[in-house]
């Protein structure tokens, strides 16, 4: 799709030093809207929920929500922001069918909260602080499907449809300072902040922070300059970026097409850029200069919304454990190691573990489960961990029948990829599959025989205390009954039948 | 059962047709009808009605009289003005009716849901006669920018009924209904008030809650009654005010004192200011006569006069006119054929949203309309908006403390509403700036927030057409506007023998004869 020419990551490193912007646009999960008594729910037959407000109707005035205004602040607190006392909304004002009133209401001027900063920790445990700019409160626009044309894309269709019921849905649109200093990490940087950002806002309960659902979105400003060079370069605005890999690849691959541009001596398109999933790549949107002209104002049918100092202190004593701390704090309840515990992080698999140790499981087992059997699976399939279909539950049912000794782990591996193909719950795998494992001892004795048998020195040099040698007669236990033992229960068999201590 | 003729019901005040309804001495069925009947005799002259309401009208008053004759709790409930007809502006969108705000880009269409001062109307079990005609989108002071033809001023059928709301102010001085609401953005209420010789009122910006008034410039725009007597403008703002969650500019106050204010009226001992810009030069003689008169009145009754100075009005009007269109471009953005109303097809070319939204405003919105909403949009973009937009609400800011200091020296201010009285229809409709010079005096009440009420003073030496003593309050003190109001009605009635009313033409006479009647005319 994209015709344009890049430069391998590493030259445009050589040569040029990026600055990144993040606008993150943050649904709140309040229960009805930004404006409107309409309920805010996701995934409801289209246009229906709304009211004569989200319609724009002649007539209709907003009211502000406060639940939306406390999760606002909220926000603005877990990210270490200034909360203003008085701040009023804006009309931002342009002909689009998504904007039932054709203006969007939004903070402009004086957003609720300002001036903070935010803790990113990279893979290897280096932090690094992200300014931010601010944190205002908008509304949401409608959802236009373009039908007829190509993909769903607006060039060449016939006709589209618009669903109203995410008019007006309240977001709070988070704007960092320019990122300057991360050099090659840039692009892990990037998905380590919108991850923080989805983190921090999932945490506090103020958003769903489902990236696949839209309630996160990213727009991702990237560009660059030579070394050395304090002025800014010409950005890039990539829109939409919409899960935490698409944010590092779309933020490298920007990185790369700027590098290319300058290079070839062209100035960089000030300019919107579309990120494609497909071809990880981006194209270029509308061009966007300065001239964009939303005739802001003052919105007259809003008074400013007044955030007393004790208000925002009660609000402050709500919020639930940061992040960071709440690391820490599983990290020793858990009991992992350093290694086993950035390797958790780094494979975003924290939260689900969690679940997981919730509904039941040890720790240790839940890390084994999602380590060693989740991850693998997620990375092959192109998709987050979590998001790969395997809920905690079904993790502690199969771990549980692996400890009952109703399946081994071999066994095990079979029936999650039975689970995954959708063929019903870990018992209704084990069942159909017909998977268990041989309990009986008479035929395992048989075979725990032969295999001594067939071994008689190591046989001998169990005999003589050296236990760890009993993995070559328990391999062959397991060779001899197709997997189909419980291979703890042949060692102890193994042990009893030669008199040795385990 | 009524021993009065219908000719003599509909000449009745609300507070009078409320006593003898609660009196059982009429009927509401019969009040109604008798309005409906004034309505379909005159109204084809008056034009004051783009719809009539006369179904759901004599329903709800049949529902009214039979709680009544059926006596207990349930009439003695009964709101004060229950059965007591009403016209409503059709710029507050009803259910059951049709809403036009006076466009072509409205034509047929039916609003969902009900504003706020239409449910408290339907609470208080007030007939609805219908809606009544405006400028488009209340932008005008004559009624001529009205999509469906100009209404007529009952005193003068050539001559316009002020503007935007002519509808409500002609229906009123016409006897087509004893009370109607309005809405005033810069004086739709108060300068149609003047030249009809009704009583209008535009509260404290908040007092009435906006919801359902489609809005025209959100900052300045009020709802507010519209009657024949001060007395029932003060029922019926008690009627349609108070706090509404879905207003959030609505005042939390309660405005509950205004009839005890207009039932027991003094001016003993007040000090009332005139304000020095706002008559003199510029204002008709007959207007200024008129004016002078009732400043001696009201001296006679205790009241002492003042002058005041407001030195910064002279930059309202200029003001007004760069922050009014400013809201009004963004307001009437939503009229695009999208969603509701018209949709107007472009005759040739591409069929794109950006098409089918500038086919549809350029053939629905009228001249004015247009004009306002240009001018809007130039003055909000970038690079413009600092001298225009933010400079005006500096001056808005200054009057609101010229307002402050005068109200420091005075209890109430008075000045003429209008500068003259109705003109002749047609005799500004290309001349936009005279006809924005019609709501000087009107429009400093708006770009401060406080209450005017505009009352009949008599009529024009050189004309014989009414002219309209305007009060204005400090912020949420609506009740000294109904005092000294229903003071000076008083004193005026005694003077002009009567209610200045019972001197307009009949109007069911032929018009060929109104016209000898009134030899100015043609």
């Amino acid at each position: 799709m994209s015709t344009d020419t890049i430069l391998s990551f590493e030259e445009a490193m050589e040569k040029y030093d990026p600055v990144l912007g993040f606008e993150v646009h943050v649904e709140l999960n309040t229960k009805t809207k930004m404006f409107s008594s309409a309920p805010n729910v996701f995934g409801d037959e289209p246009n229906t929920n709304v009211n004569e407000v989200d319609l724009g109707l002649p007539g209709v005035l907003p009211v502000v929500n406060k639940a939306a205004v406390e999760s606002s602040i909220k926000i603005g607190l877990a990210l270490n922001c200034k909360i203003a006392e008085s701040c009023r909304f804006a009309r931002k004002n342009y002909f689009y069918p998504d904007t039932p009133k054709n203006f969007q209401t939004s903070q402009y001027d004086e957003p609720i909260a300002y001036d903070g900063y935010l803790d990113i920790e990279l893979e290897d445990g280096t932090v690094f602080r992200v300014e931010i700019e601010r944190a205002h409160m908008e509304e949401d626009a409608g959802k236009l499907t373009h039908m007829g044309g190509a993909a769903g894309r607006i060039q060449g269709a016939d006709y589209s449809l618009v669903d109203y019921n995410r008019a007006g849905v309240p977001l709070v649109e988070i704007v960092t300072k320019p990122i300057q200093g991360a050099g090659s990490r840039a692009p892990e940087l990037a998905k380590a902040y919108v991850s923080a950002i989805r983190e921090i806002v999932k945490n506090l309960g103020v958003s769903d922070a489902r990236m696949e659902r839209g309630n996160v979105r990213c727009d991702a400003n990237v560009s660059l300059r030579p070394h050395g060079q304090e002025r800014f370069g010409i950005r890039s605005e990539t829109k939409n970026v919409n899960s935490l890999r698409a944010v590092e690849h779309a933020v490298r691959y920007e990185i790369q097409r700027h590098a290319a541009v300058l290079d070839s001596g062209q100035p960089v398109i000030q300019e919107t850029r579309h990120w494609h999933e497909d071809t990880r790549t981006t194209t270029s949107g509308r061009a966007k200069s300065d001239a964009d002209d939303y005739r802001y104002f003052p919105e007259p049918d809003l008074v400013p919304v007044v955030a007393s100092r004790e208000w925002v202190e009660e609000l402050r004593a709500t919020l639930p454990e940061p992040p960071a701390e709440r690391r820490k704090r599983l990290k020793e309840a858990w009991g992992y190691s350093d290694l086993e515990f950035r390797d958790v992080v780094n494979a975003g698999v924290m939260d689900s573990i969690e679940e997981t140790v919730a509904a039941g499981a040890s720790a240790s087992a839940a890390r084994k489960w999602w380590m060693g059997e989740i991850v693998g699976r997620a990375k092959t399939a192109d998709v987050d961990p979590a998001e790969l279909g395997v809920s905690p539950q079904t993790i502690v049912e199969l771990n549980g029948l692996v400890e009952e000794g109703k399946i081994n782990n071999k066994m095990a591996s079979q029936v999650l990829d039975g689970v995954l193909a959708g063929e019903g719950t870990p018992a209704e795998i084990v069942e159909k599959r017909g998977l268990a494992v041989v309990s009986d001892d008479g035929p395992l004795l048989e075979a725990i025989d032969a295999a001594l048998a067939a071994q008689p020195d190591v046989a001998e040099k169990i005999r003589g205390g050296k236990v760890q040698a009993i993995g070559a007669i328990v391999g062959g236990v397991m060779k001899a009954t197709r997997g189909q033992a419980d291979a703890g229960r042949v060692r102890e068999l193994i042990l009893e039948k030669l008199g040795v201590e385990g | 059962m009524s021993e009065l003729t219908s000719n003599e019901l509909i000449r009745l005040s609300a507070a009078a047709l409320a006593a003898k309804l609660r009196a059982g001495e009429v009927t509401s069925v019969e009040v109604t009808q008798a309005h409906l009947d004034r309505i379909a005799a005159v109204d084809g002259q008056v034009n004051a009605f783009l719809h009539v309401n006369a179904e759901e009208a004599l329903a709800v008053a049949a529902e009214v009289d039979a709680i009544r004759a059926a006596g207990g709790a349930a009439a003695e409930e009964l709101h004060e003005l229950a059965g007591v007809p009403i016209a409503v502006k059709d710029l507050i969108v009803t259910i059951g009716q049709p809403t036009t705000a006076g466009s072509k880009i409205l034509e047929g269409w039916h609003s969902p849901y009900d504003a706020t001062v239409i449910k408290k109307l339907r609470a208080a079990k007030m007939p609805i006669l219908g809606k009544t005609n405006l400028d488009e989108f209340a932008m005008g002071s004559s009624t001529e920018h009205s999509a469906y033809g100009p209404t007529r001023n009952p005193w003068d059928l050539e001559r316009i009924p002020g503007g935007s709301g002519g509808g409500s102010a002609a229906a009123v001085a016409a006897f087509e209904a004893p009370l109607a609401l309005g809405t005033d953005t810069g004086g739709s209420i108060r300068q149609p008030g003047a030249v009809t010789g009704t009583v209008g009122v535009k509260p404290t910006y908040g007092a009435v809650s906006r919801y359902g008034a489609i809005a025209m410039a959100s900052s300045l725009d009020q709802i507010g009654p519209v009657s024949r007597t001060v007395l029932d403008s003060a029922l019926l703002q008690e009627v349609i005010g108070g706090h509404d969650p879905f207003d959030s500019t609505s005042l939390t106050d309660s405005f509950d004192n205004l009839v005890e204010a207009a039932r027991t009226g003094n001016v003993q001992g007040m000090k009332i200011g005139i304000i020095k810009e706002l008559h003199g030069e510029g204002y008709q003689a007959g207007v200024e006569n008129r004016f002078n008169e009732s400043l001696e009145l009201l001296k006679e009754a205790g009241a002492e006069i003042v002058e005041v100075s407001c030195p910064n009005l002279k930059y309202a009007l200029g003001a007004y006119y760069l922050i009014m269109p400013s809201e009004v471009s963004s307001n009437l953005a939503k009229f695009d054929g999208v969603r509701f109303g018209l949709r107007v097809l472009p005759k040739e070319g591409p069929m794109t949203i950006e098409r089918v939204m500038a086919a549809t405003r350029a053939a629905g919105f009228g001249d004015e309309v247009k004009r306002r909403i240009i001018l809007g949009t130039y003055a909000l973009s970038a690079g413009y908006y600092d001298a225009y937009y933010g400079s005006a609400q500096k001056v808005r800011t200054l009057i609101q403390r010229d307002f402050d200091a005068a109200f420091a020296q005075a209890d109430v201010l008075i000045s003429p509403t209008a500068p003259t009285t109705a003109f002749k229809l047609g005799e500004k409709l290309d001349d936009p700036l005279a006809m924005y010079l019609n709501d000087v005096a009107t429009i400093p009440a708006n770009m401060a927030g406080i209450p005017g009420l505009s009352l009949p003073g008599g009529l024009a030496d050189e004309d014989g057409l009414p002219v309209g003593i305007q009060l204005l309050a400090p912020a949420r003190e609506d009740a000294r506007l109904y005092r000294v109001g229903a003071v000076l009605e008083a004193l005026l009635e005694e003077k002009w023998g009567g209610p200045l009313l019972a001197q307009a033409p009949s109007l069911v006479e032929p018009v060929e004869t109104l016209v000898e009647t009134h030899g100015g005319s043609k």
